[in-house]
């Protein structure tokens, strides 16, 4: 196993489980205000400090970690359940009107700059985190497209393809039978991939006051907090920061790591 | 050549087409009639449908579509709602912040993945190349925005080199308003920088293999002489790719980052038109920047034509 997908999946491991811990056990109820407790750097008995109502921030990252986790976890899902079959189609009509209608379509979303298009739905179909979602999720299906279609083709001309073709199975029982699996590992690193983007979406969406309203925390409204505190409280701002570096470095170390494990022409070339 | 020119301009006309549309009716679907809004929801109703009138709100959305785009075409994006000032000129004055920082972070995101990138890959597995890429995988996770916080407090409140936020303008001078657009442009070109620096590091290694990159060295050129004459130039394809498209991320995450530094550009136009409910504004901003990304990815095409002669009669 390399180094990593070692490091990666304990960063990984370790925000998951925050946010699971946080369904069951925080340190103080992350809603909890203690005013004359407000601003404390990291100490004792809170030990990341407090915010500027005197919250705990080790039960509102914790939180936090929930609503990043979730946010970009349907947004990549929304993106693979629309773009992984696109992709196929496409692939299976390869060079036709469909094939090219879609990778047209792809190109025109990637013509758009994900987060203004993301600010304007959130702007105009209210902020929140369903919308923040759907704005990032919109931008996972071409990638999900290409690679799955990309993945798809060289299959596609393999002969064990040629052979489901002669026992009698259609298109759509050949992508999803034999094409999906070999292209399974692709879509994992992918996924990762899109996973970490998302993270740093919505947090960039929140910090703007487009993401998760309060008083769900997020990481991005908690940074968005800091920002008139940072002279005199920087750990408001340290703190959140830090949790999205190690989620996101976390995550991408991750997608390296499988994709080594994953990838047996790397594998090859390695030893 | 030239049918690789047109083929590329026919899918550039048809992108901006399309692209058009889908803003034009994002905004059309959008809750709320900019007329009321104006007015209040305590007026009359004539009022409204005679703001309406002189909206232009009133004709179908066909034509509406159709007298954006001719006016989109000639250079006039309307009247805002809120400012009853043209659209075009409050973006063009947006624009002489916003396009400036872009291309000042743009730059630095070259000077700095350039070198990183080409000592990388010549140092490939040592202990410089494990560095640069450990610092690479740590700059494309820091969040910009969070970045530039890092920065204010660092560099403007405690070293006071620099100011917290704001934009001096450039009537005070081409230095003063590139210094006070450093910061801003340092946190968005970090990110990008680290993404460009790993990609040239890997475009150059995938030469490095190639045949033609061994009889160079066979020809008798130095290992240096072969990086600089024939890989740079073949590493170039990926790194052109990346390069424009950061320039659309560059325009994008600068709306986060203008929020940070209070920068009177584009993206605090956007928000403040987005709150205002000034549709208008947003819709031409939107296509502007679309319509950019479009024209930068076209350039882009066209550069691989000249960088690649192959593909020059291929398509």
């Amino acid at each position: 196993m390399s180094r990593n997908l070692i490091i990666g999946g304990l960063l990984t491991a370790l925000v998951v489980l925050a946010a699971l811990l946080s369904f069951v056990w925080t340190p103080y109820a992350h809603t909890a205000m203690d005013i004359p407790q407000k601003l404390q750097p990291p100490n004792g008995t809170h030990w990341l400090g407090t915010d500027h109502f005197g919250r705990d921030i080790l039960s509102l990252i914790m939180v936090g970690a929930r609503t990043s986790i979730a946010v970009a976890f349907v947004a990549v899902g929304v993106g693979m359940l629309i773009g992984v079959p696109l992709g196929l189609w496409a692939a299976a009509r390869n060079g036709g009107w469909i094939d090219e209608l879609i990778m047209r379509g792809n190109d025109l979303v990637f013509a758009f700059p994900s987060l203004v298009i993301a600010i304007l739905i959130t702007a105009i179909f209210g902020a929140g985190a369903i919308n923040a979602i759907i704005a990032i999720g919109i931008f996972n299906i071409p990638v999900f497209a290409r690679v799955t279609r990309g993945g798809a083709l060289p299959i596609l001309a393999r002969e064990f393809i040629m052979a489901a073709r002669v026992s009698g199975k259609g298109d759509a029982r050949i992508a999803f039978e034999h094409v999906l699996g070999n292209v399974a590992n692709l879509l994992i690193v992918q996924a990762t991939i899109q996973f970490s983007l998302g993270i740093l979406a919505e947090a960039a969406l929140s910090y703007v006051g487009l993401g998760a309203q309060p008083p769900t925390p997020s990481w991005g409204r908690m940074l968005a907090d800091a920002q008139t505190l940072v002279s005199i409280a920087p750990h408001m701002a340290l703190i959140p920061g830090c949790a999205i570096i190690i989620t996101v470095l976390g995550l991408n170390l991750l997608g390296d790591g499988l994709r080594d494990m994953l990838d047996p022409k790397l594998r090859v070339s390695r030893v | 050549m030239l049918r690789y020119i047109f083929k590329r301009l026919l899918s550039l006309v048809i992108s901006l087409a399309v692209a058009s549309l889908v803003i034009f009716f994002v905004i059309e679907i959008a809750p709320g009639d900019p007329a009321t809004f104006m007015l209040g929801i305590n007026s009359q109703p004539d009022t409204i449908a005679a703001l309406r009138t002189e909206l232009g709100l009133d004709v179908p959305q066909w034509q509406r579509y159709l007298n954006w785009i001719g006016g989109l075409m000639t250079g006039d994006f309307g009247t805002s709602y809120t400012y009853r000032t043209p659209v075009a000129q409050m973006i063009s004055e947006r624009l002489w912040v916003s396009l400036p920082l872009a291309i000042y972070a743009l730059t630095l995101s070259t000077l700095i993945a350039f070198p990183t990138g080409i000592y990388a890959a010549s140092r490939r597995g040592k202990a410089g190349d494990t560095a640069v890429m450990g610092a690479t995988q740590l700059g494309v996770a820091i969040p910009n925005f969070w970045f530039a916080m890092m920065l204010v407090l660092l560099f403007a409140i405690n070293l006071r080199w620099f100011s917290a936020g704001g934009f001096v303008g450039w009537d005070k001078g081409l230095g003063a308003g590139l210094w006070s657009l450093t910061l801003p442009a340092i946190s968005l070109a970090l990110p990008q920088a680290a993404i460009l620096s790993r990609v040239m590091r890997s475009a150059l290694l995938d030469v490095l293999g190639e045949d033609f990159m061994r009889t160079a060295r066979a020809k008798g050129l130095t290992r240096k002489q072969a990086l600089w004459r024939h890989g740079l130039r073949n590493a170039m394809i990926p790194v052109l790719t990346i390069i424009g498209l950061q320039f659309s991320f560059l325009l994008a995450g600068a709306i986060i980052i203008e929020q940070v530094f209070y920068l009177p550009g584009l993206g605090r136009l956007v928000f403040q038109s987005i709150n205002a409910r000034d549709l208008i504004v947003v819709e031409s901003v939107v296509m502007l920047l679309v319509f950019t990304v479009i024209m930068v990815n076209f350039a882009v095409d066209l550069a691989y034509a000249l960088v690649d002669p192959r593909l020059r009669s291929r398509t």
